[in-house]
């Protein structure tokens, strides 16, 4: 095993990965033959039609599913033991947030988990709330917050673990445009501070684009990856780039890539 | 979501619906009493009139319907003008009835909720479990009764306790249900994210399920609290002689007291509301305390 | 997972096999030894081999299962015939209880198996379903046996199952006649008016507010009220016959049919309400289209805490007063004779009746209500 893990500085190192659900109406390739490695204080996008498996993926590297054949290695070790060694935070879809916690108290539940001490979870709590600009609503229930207030709070949560790797599946789905530029922002302002590794699962272009230095296309049944694209954005970045010439060559590739897994599809 | 305007709404049209009933009470102690008493004139060849049936029929010794005033009548008699103490007083035998119904309820939540950790837990229990706790619903349970009293009276166990386990055999059912469906109520989104944790099972029961599962465990409560009295009754049934509204129900049919039998339904029926209303206190409470009552509207 | 059965079950055939040896060593019954009753090896060597199959072998295959199935029925049906073997039945020691113990191992590690996979759909799914709930089932049954003649219980107090079953065999007649009367003509006339009743008021005040708002509370009210208290007073208006029966049986049935109903109907969300509205949708089309749909699964729950409540009703009243059938009747002068196993099999016809119908409940929700998020596969993992 030692010997695949490529180098020192590999995150997840994905080989021959292949992922079949068993249904009722016969297995679902939903995964085939996925070759994958992100390396350390990489911002790498999913992004693919639906169905295509980019949530399963994601799932594969946090132990949440499990997969049929190849090999996957997080941290050079298995999912399993990455998990049990809490080497990543995982922010779903929804926020996922408890309504009987209070903000604090959602945050720190991860930490009651881990089996922190009181003192040690309000201080982390304190200092990834203020991380998402959410210091003053301590107190407030997940229903007294707006919708991209509580999925700040659920990557507040996910960050309180202090992990190197963060998962994020289509955090921004169900928000509406003006906040998912806004939060776009913070988290590419976040991913600079803490230079964490960032697997970013989405169906935007401009957002995969402006946030990831690189940007992996997959493409659907069975779920492949189709093209890697590297970004070399400037890393100062604002939502302006989104106009200049080098993003939106980029975006064309993307979406050269997206139409290629489709007629790919259509043989 | 004002809850005072609410029921504004309500009073009113309760309040018709209560005077209607009040009047089809009167109109039919008139009708189901009329019988009797027309057989009676007949025999005695008296001019009757209908202003005189209706005030004959009100105020029978022994009628086939009471009217609501004699029954107050009675409750007032047996409520307020006895001891408590005393043997002919309804609140004595609301007290053996009550005892012995908070008792079994207590029992049946204990087993409710021990029952369905094992079924959400235990695929096997799962499997197994379910079919045979509803059959253990369609016995008659007042079929079981007698003999229940006297297995455990027959290995020295007397009193209270048989009787509260005929109240827990009625009542543990809605709290498995509602509790088994209360701790599988949590998405498999935060199942999942609890995976993500690293969370043992029995952290992940205490955060999450014990928690979801509770406004689920007080509305099965509320319906097991009605159901404990009315086993409580039913328990009292085969064991007549030791008091208890169950009991009264029992002596008023053999002697045709119709009265007594009112009464004490009566009674029963405050006994039973006023369990029902402390328990939807304790959730409205418990629910205020886990969110601010958010998931209660829900 | 696979890892974390497979070492529960290896567990429970561990233990098994303690009890197992402690059974050998210990005292079968004060007058005869395990040598002595060829029955009661062969009933522990099926255990064990139960045990071992279910439990040794880490791989978990259809034929494995069957064999540790065979291997149970093998062993419950000696286990019944060692308990009533002469120098065993009333004189039972620890050994005894240790191979009781054993098999109950058994059948634990063999449901555990079959308990663990899902077949594919078609018609071996369906009778598997039963698998599993029905050897639990045989089990009961096969423990109370084992108690009440190993222990030599006397049957006024608790008969065993195989005397019930005599019982109901010889007296086939009378159980028909004692179904026809409670169910037939008093359960199911109530259940069916009681139900309708509190539907039809429902309805009623779905369209009536003033109605909904005066009756809901009331009828949460009465549903507080003990109303098998109501069954002397039924008996005494209606009579002794079944119209008394069946009238507790409608007034039961009628209040959780009409809170249920109007629960349902106000369950629709207003966004379904409002498509309804925008394209022009008339009273009676909202209704059957959204909000009986919507309705359903309470209409059905009434249904089904209804089933259960007619039986208890109609039986409770007889208590009260009856002609000389009925199954209440036959429980309470069954009873009064000491004549125990009767008793049993009145209970037991009533359950069934009760279990079947509850049953065919369940089927047509199933087929009514597929869509209901109860119904939908749950999430495998058990955290
Ligand atoms: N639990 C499951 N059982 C069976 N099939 C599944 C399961 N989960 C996902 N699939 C199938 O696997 C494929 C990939 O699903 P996945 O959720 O990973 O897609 P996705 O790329 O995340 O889509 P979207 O963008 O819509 O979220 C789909 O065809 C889906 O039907
Ligand atoms: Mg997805």
């Amino acid at each position: 095993m030692s010997d695949n893990a490529s180098s020192s500085d590999t995150v997840v190192q994905i080989d021959q990965l292949s992922l079949d659900f068993d249904t009722v109406d016969g297995p679902v390739h939903a995964l085939s033959g996925i070759d994958l490695a992100i390396r350390e204080g990489e911002f790498v996008s999913l992004i693919g039609p639906s169905g295509c498996g980019k949530t399963t993926l994601l799932r594969v590297i946090a132990d949440l599913e499990k997969h049929s054949s190849g090999k996957i290695l997080v941290n050079g070790v298995s999912p399993d033991q990455a998990r049990q060694d809490r080497s990543y935070g995982y922010v779903f879809q929804a926020p996922a947030l408890y309504p009987w916690r209070t903000v604090t108290k959602n945050v720190v539940l991860p930490l009651e988990i881990m089996g922190l001490t009181r003192s040690q979870q309000q201080a982390r709590a304190k200092k990834y709330l203020d991380l998402v600009n959410l210091g003053g609503f301590e107190n407030k229930y997940p229903w007294q917050l707006s919708g991209g207030m509580q999925q700040r709070v659920s990557i507040a949560r996910a960050l309180s673990v202090e992990p190197q790797l963060l998962l994020m599946d289509e955090p921004f789905g169900a928000l509406d445009e003006i906040t998912r530029d806004h939060l776009n922002e913070q988290l590419l302002e976040l991913w600079r501070k803490t230079r964490k590794t960032v697997v970013f699962v989405t169906h935007s272009i401009p957002e995969a684009v402006f946030l990831s230095s690189r940007v992996v296309v997959m493409s659907p049944r069975p779920g492949r990856v189709m093209d890697v694209i590297e970004c070399n954005l400037p890393s100062e970045r604002t939502l302006d780039i989104r106009e200049t010439p080098d993003f939106l060559s980029l975006a064309h590739r993307v979406r050269q890539g997206l139409k290629a897994g489709h007629s790919y599809d259509d043989e | 979501m004002n809850d005072a305007a609410r029921s504004q709404g309500r009073i009113f049209p309760v309040s018709v619906i209560i005077v209607v009933l009040t009047i089809i009470w009167y109109a039919g102690a008139v009708y189901l009493n009329s019988g009797q008493l027309i057989d009676r004139y007949n025999k005695r060849s008296v001019q009757w009139d209908i202003t005189q049936l209706a005030a004959d029929a009100w105020s029978m010794k022994r009628p086939v319907l009471p009217a609501p005033h004699q029954v107050a009548r009675e409750l007032k008699k047996t409520v307020l003008d006895q001891k408590i103490t005393s043997k002919r007083s309804l609140i004595y035998h609301a007290g053996v009835t009550l005892s012995s119904a908070l008792l079994g309820f207590v029992l049946a939540t204990a087993l409710g909720i021990g029952l369905a950790i094992g079924i959400v837990y235990v695929a096997t229990l799962d499997r197994s479990l379910m079919p045979w706790i509803i059959a253990s619903q369609t016995v008659p349970i007042l079929a079981l009764a007698p003999m229940i009293i006297v297995v455990l009276g027959s290995v020295g166990i007397t009193g209270l306790f048989p009787k509260s386990v005929i109240s827990m055999y009625l009542c543990f059912f809605p709290v498995v249900v509602g509790m088994v469906k209360g701790l599988r109520s949590p998405e498999p989104m935060l199942l999942d994210q609890m995976h993500t944790y690293c969370a043992s099972r029995t952290q992940v029961f205490f955060k999450l399920r014990l928690p979801s599962a509770i406004p689920f465990l007080f509305a099965s409560l509320k319906v097991a609290i009605a159901l404990s009295v009315v086993g409580a009754i039913v328990a009292e049934l085969p064991t007549g002689g030791q008091g208890g509204l169950g009991a009264r129900l029992l002596t008023g049919s053999y002697y045709g007291q119709t009265t007594m039998i009112w009464a004490a339904l009566i009674t029963a029926s405050v006994v039973s509301a006023t369990l029902v209303s402390i328990v939807a206190l304790g959730e409205r409470t418990m629910l205020r305390r886990l969110d601010g009552g958010q998931v209660a509207r829900a | 997972m696979n890892i974390f059965s497979s070492t529960r079950i290896s567990n429970t055939s561990l233990a098994g096999a303690l009890f197992i040896v402690l059974g050998l060593f210990g005292e079968l019954s004060s007058a005869a030894t395990w040598i002595d009753t060829p029955i009661g090896l062969v009933g522990l060597g099926c255990v064990a081999g139960a045990l071992s199959v279910s439990g040794l072998t880490t791989k978990c295959s259809s034929t494995n299962r069957a064999i540790s199935l065979a291997f149970v029925l093998v062993a419950l049906w000696a286990a019944v015939n060692l308990a009533h073997t002469e120098t065993v039945m009333g004189q039972v020691s620890g050994g005894y209880w240790c191979f009781v113990i054993a098999l109950a191992l058994a059948i634990w590690a063999t449901m555990s198996r079959f308990a663990a996979i899902t077949p594919t759909p078609g018609v071996g799914a369906f009778l598997y379903q039963f698998l599993v709930p029905g050897l639990f089932g045989v089990w009961l049954i096969v423990l109370w046996e084992l108690i009440t003649v190993g222990l030599g219980i006397p049957r006024v107090l608790l008969p065993p199952p195989s005397l019930v079953g005599e019982a109901i065999a010889s007296s086939l007649g009378v159980l028909a006649a004692d179904f026809r009367q409670t169910i037939i003509r008093a359960v199911l006339p109530g259940f069916v008016m009681g139900n309708l009743a509190g539907f039809a008021i429902a309805l009623w005040a779905d369209r009536v507010p003033f109605l909904r708002r005066g009756l809901l509370p009331v009828g949460n009210l009465v549903s507080a009220i003990p109303i098998v208290g109501i069954a002397p007073i039924m008996v005494m208006w209606f009579g002794f016959d079944w119209q008394s029966k069946a009238a507790v049986v409608v007034i039961m049935t009628f209040f959780p049919m009409l809170v249920n109903t109007v629960a349902g109907l106000g369950g629709s969300s207003a966004i379904e309400l409002d498509l309804m509205r925008s394209i022009g949708a008339s009273h009676w089309q909202t209704f059957t289209r959204v909000r009986l749909p919507n309705a359903l699964p309470f209409i059905f729950n009434a249904l089904k805490i209804n089933s259960a409540l007619a039986l208890i009703g109609a039986i409770v009243a007889e208590f009260f007063g009856t002609p000389i059938v009925g199954i209440g009747f036959r429980i309470s002068t069954e009873a009064g004779r000491m004549n125990m196993e009767m008793v049993w099999a009145s209970i037991a016809l009533s359950a069934v009746s009760g279990s079947l119908f509850y049953g065919l409940l369940a089927v047509v929700e199933r087929r009514a209500t597929f869509w209901h998020p109860s119904f939908r596969q749950l999430s495998a993992k058990r955290l």
